[in-house]
């Protein structure tokens, strides 16, 4: 996505402003770059000196006789690249870059994300399976669209893309997308159904207003800037009676202990850093994200991980990690709070007979 | 450091995904090029059309989540199917379990076994011949603990199951495969990460995922450079069908384990002396000594003390009126276990895995039981849109199947290896053994509960 903004930004400048200004916008970018920090304001020295070092190539810009419009677009840019008006932070993004080869052996970095395919891909299609009416056998999501957000090298795209979904992966990193797409290229089913787009979520709201049956975000959350804007845009792209899944982890001393040092110092099964304990999201905060940005919420199931036996469980619990279903309201605007039960009942009685188990 | 500690804990596959650049000798890794893709892709290719080959390709095209999947069947011989089945009745006979029977019913093909012809047994009786020890097996309620059913009336109906298939499963007849290229655990973006087939007459399949059935020697299992724990027995099994001196005339199947001479001789000789030659060893005590003879009667009035019922009603050995002509076979016997079951999208199953003695009849209800486990945890993945070759799920079934089948190896093994002598010794240990589980219906119980699965 930043390659994308910056790309934009500095076709935007070279186009208007000539080869100076190009020249300041992209020594700004490669700045920004070079140390780690986000391009976001923060406070902090470095983000001061980069807010001082655009101030001066702007000033430089000013004394020049540039056309208004011009003094705008680099405003705009500007804009652009000051707010932390986006849902992807580049900090995580350049710890996923490292890994961006890694993410198909079942065996290295990644198999804890692997083996949890053994629960969310059944969570999502029985909830599915449970919610429509009809079905084909053998493809029980066949003519679901479902966008798989931060998809990564597409681990969870390939099995809804196998039981007969047409998935749309997107994720910020290109290279994950280049590993991803190489990935499904031999299944020729595979090649059909799923199709992968490096982008971020806000870039595809304009021309993917309402066209998703479901979304899935699974472990992304935890990793985005703006948890807000990320609902929100989700709340844009689903259809309404749309699904969106998500699984991330609680914000509890348990999940620091347990995720963050267990996990990725002691036992290494995460790979060191992946996780900041202080962007973990509570399910309560989640539901009430999402219920206030037109969402209710259908179920929270708390899921367990062994590293003993690599499998993950469901379990009463959601102190670590957690599973949350939740339905975009239908077009009159229902009110976010419902009797669940009777819910649970008017879903039952909608689904007629036959799950292919 | 952690990191690595923490493959080192929690990576029990790695041992098993070994990157062998495709198999053994000069082959290497498929390219992915244009002749390479245009062979067709197969979700699952079975290697072997015996009845534990048929058996898996019928399940898994009459399974419901392989609704849209294609899956191939690889077999050197012809088509065999009979519409009408002779009289007389084929010297190849397996003695199918009553899980075997749930197996061939889940898809079908019992009822086409019911139409045709078999014969259930509800009692087994077996003899010791030096000595008057004996055991008998039989289920308390009326189910049947099995049925004796020829290979060919077993074959005749899973053909015609897979024909109510054939837009899923694809037999290819006569065509025996001739080699197979492996592909890396992982692949790179030049190599299919299929297995690639290549067929006698040069045709070429790609799969997702290999199944061997073809048979104790194996030749997946051996491209697959999977240890195989073999030992022949000095002994081959002479078969024939017999005729009873019955009122009726009801025929028998016969399975003599032997030495390779005696086997050749019962072979050989007229058809009057090979009836005279089974009869004796029935009933002829010449293996006999006083000595067991009186330890086993002192035993068996001991256990009637305990239990009064202690022994049931005693059939006597049959005796053999006619064998019928032309019936005679013989074949080597020898033991084998595969020390893996899978590999990185291979499967074995059958005789493939592992070979036993014939004295148990469990030889193909073993692989019907690889069968009904393999074809369970391939639907279930299926069901989860799980890469059908992927190690782990395959491994799910080589635990379940190897916990089951190494036990009754080793135990018909041990059988074998302990009915084989007639040192006095270990006549008696067997004697005094058969007796005391003769007496004990709740070990009889789950010894047939066992073999019935």
């Amino acid at each position: 996505m930043w390659g994308g903004a910056a790309g934009r930004a500095l076709g935007l400048s070279r186009a208007l402003a000539g080869r100076r200004a190009a020249a300041a916008v992209a020594r700004c970018w490669r700045a920004a770059d070079n140390d780690h920090g986000d391009l976001s304001f923060q406070t902090g020295p470095r983000g001061t000196l980069e807010n001082t070092t655009w101030k001066i190539q702007l000033k430089s810009h000013i004394t020049l006789p540039v056309s208004l419009t011009e003094i705008k677009s680099l405003f705009t840019t500007k804009r652009l690249f000051s707010t932390s008006r986006s849902t992807v932070d580049s900090k995580e993004m350049k710890k996923f870059q490292l890994l961006a080869h890694k993410w198909w052996d079942e065996e290295g970095e990644y198999s804890a994300l692997h083996s949890m395919n053994d629960i969310r891909v059944p969570f999502i299609r029985d909830t599915l399976l449970n919610m429509s009416n009809n079905h084909q056998l053998g493809n029980p999501l066949s003519g679901l669209k479902i966008l798989d957000v931060g998809c990564g090298g597409g681990l969870l795209s390939e099995p809804l893309g196998r039981l007969g979904a047409s998935v749309t992966g997107i994720d910020p990193l290109e290279d994950n997308i280049r590993t991803a797409d190489q990935h499904k290229s031999f299944d020729p089913i595979l090649a059909k159904r799923v199709q992968y787009k490096s982008s971020s979520l806000e870039e595809i709201v304009e021309e993917s207003a309402e066209t998703f049956d479901v979304i899935v975000a699974s472990e992304v959350v935890e990793h985005v800037a703006d948890l807000e804007m990320f609902i929100k845009c989700c709340y844009q792209v689903l259809k309404p009676e749309g699904s969106l899944f998500i699984t991330t982890i609680n914000k509890t001393q348990l999940s620091y202990v347990l995720g963050i040092v267990v996990a990725e110092k002691i036992i290494g099964i995460v790979p060191e850093g992946t996780h900041e304990w202080e962007k973990f999201v509570p399910p309560e905060e989640l539901q009430r994200l999402l219920e206030s940005s037109g969402f209710s919420v259908k179920a929270v199931n708390g899921m367990l991980y062994n590293p003993l036996t690599g499998s993950w469980s469901w379990t009463e619990s959601t102190s670590i990690n957690y599973a949350m279903h939740a339905v975009k309201s239908g077009g009159q605007g229902q009110s976010s709070y419902t009797d669940p039960s009777s819910e649970m009942q008017r879903e039952q009685h909608s689904a007629t007979a036959g799950t292919s188990m | 450091m952690a990191a690595a500690c923490g493959w080192g804990l929690l990576s029990p596959l790695r041992g098993r995904l070994r990157l062998r650049p495709g198999g053994a000798g000069p082959r290497a890794p498929a390219r992915a090029n244009a002749s390479a893709s245009a062979a067709p892709l197969y979700d699952v290719v079975v290697s072997g059309g015996g009845m534990v080959g048929s058996a898996m390709a019928a399940a898994l095209g009459h399974d419901i989540h392989f609704h849209d999947k294609k899956i191939a069947l690889l077999e050197a011989g012809p088509r065999k199917e009979y519409d009408r089945l002779p009289d007389s009745y084929s010297n190849r006979v397996s003695s199918i379990s009553p899980g075997s029977a749930t197996l061939l019913s889940s898809f079908g093909a019992w009822d086409h076994v019911c139409s045709l012809r078999f014969k259930s047994f509800r009692r087994m009786q077996v003899w010791d011949a030096c000595s008057e020890a004996m055991i008998i097996f039989e289920k308390d309620d009326l189910d049947d603990m099995g049925y004796i059913v020829e290979n060919d009336v077993v074959m005749s109906a899973l053909t015609k199951q897979l024909d109510a298939v054939a837009d899923r499963v694809e037999v290819f007849y006569r065509s025996r495969a001739v080699g197979y290229t492996w592909p890396l655990p992982y692949h790179s973006c030049d190599t299919s990460p299929w297995v690639q087939i290549e067929l006698a007459d040069g045709r070429r399949l790609q799969t997702k995922l290999l199944i061997g059935a073809d048979g104790h020697n194996s030749v997946v299992r051996k491209e697959a450079e999977i240890q195989n724990i073999e030992h022949r027995y000095d002994q081959s099994a002479v078969v024939a069908t017999l005729h009873l001196s019955e009122l009726s005339d009801t025929a028998s199947s016969l399975v003599w384990s032997t030495s390779h001479e005696h086997a050749s001789e019962l072979l050989t000789m007229d058809e009057e002396s090979f009836v005279d030659s089974i009869n004796s060893a029935f009933w002829s005590n010449i293996n006999h000594t006083d000595f067991i003879d009186t330890a086993g009667a002192v035993f068996r009035s001991a256990i009637s003390l305990l239990r009064p019922s202690g022994t049931a009603v005693r059939q006597l050995p049959p005796s053999v009126a006619k064998v019928d002509p032309k019936s005679r076979a013989m074949f080597p016997l020898g033991m084998g276990h595969a020390t893996e079951y899978v590999q990185h999208r291979v499967a074995l199953i059958g005789d493939a895995a592992h070979r036993v003695h014939p004295l148990a009849g469990q030889g193909v209800n073993l692989g019907f039981g690889d069968v009904a486990c393999l074809a369970h945890h391939l639907s279930a993945a299926a069901f989860n849109g799980k890469d059908l070759g992927s190690l782990k799920h395959l491994l799910k079934f080589e635990t379940e199947r190897q916990r089951h089948n190494v036990s009754l190896i080793a135990a018909i093994d041990a059988l074998k290896r302990l009915y084989s002598t007639r040192l006095a010794p270990l006549v008696l240990l067997r004697t005094w053994g058969l007796q005391a589980t003769n007496a004990l219906p709740p070990l009889k119980e789950q010894i047939v509960a066992f073999a019935s699965k």
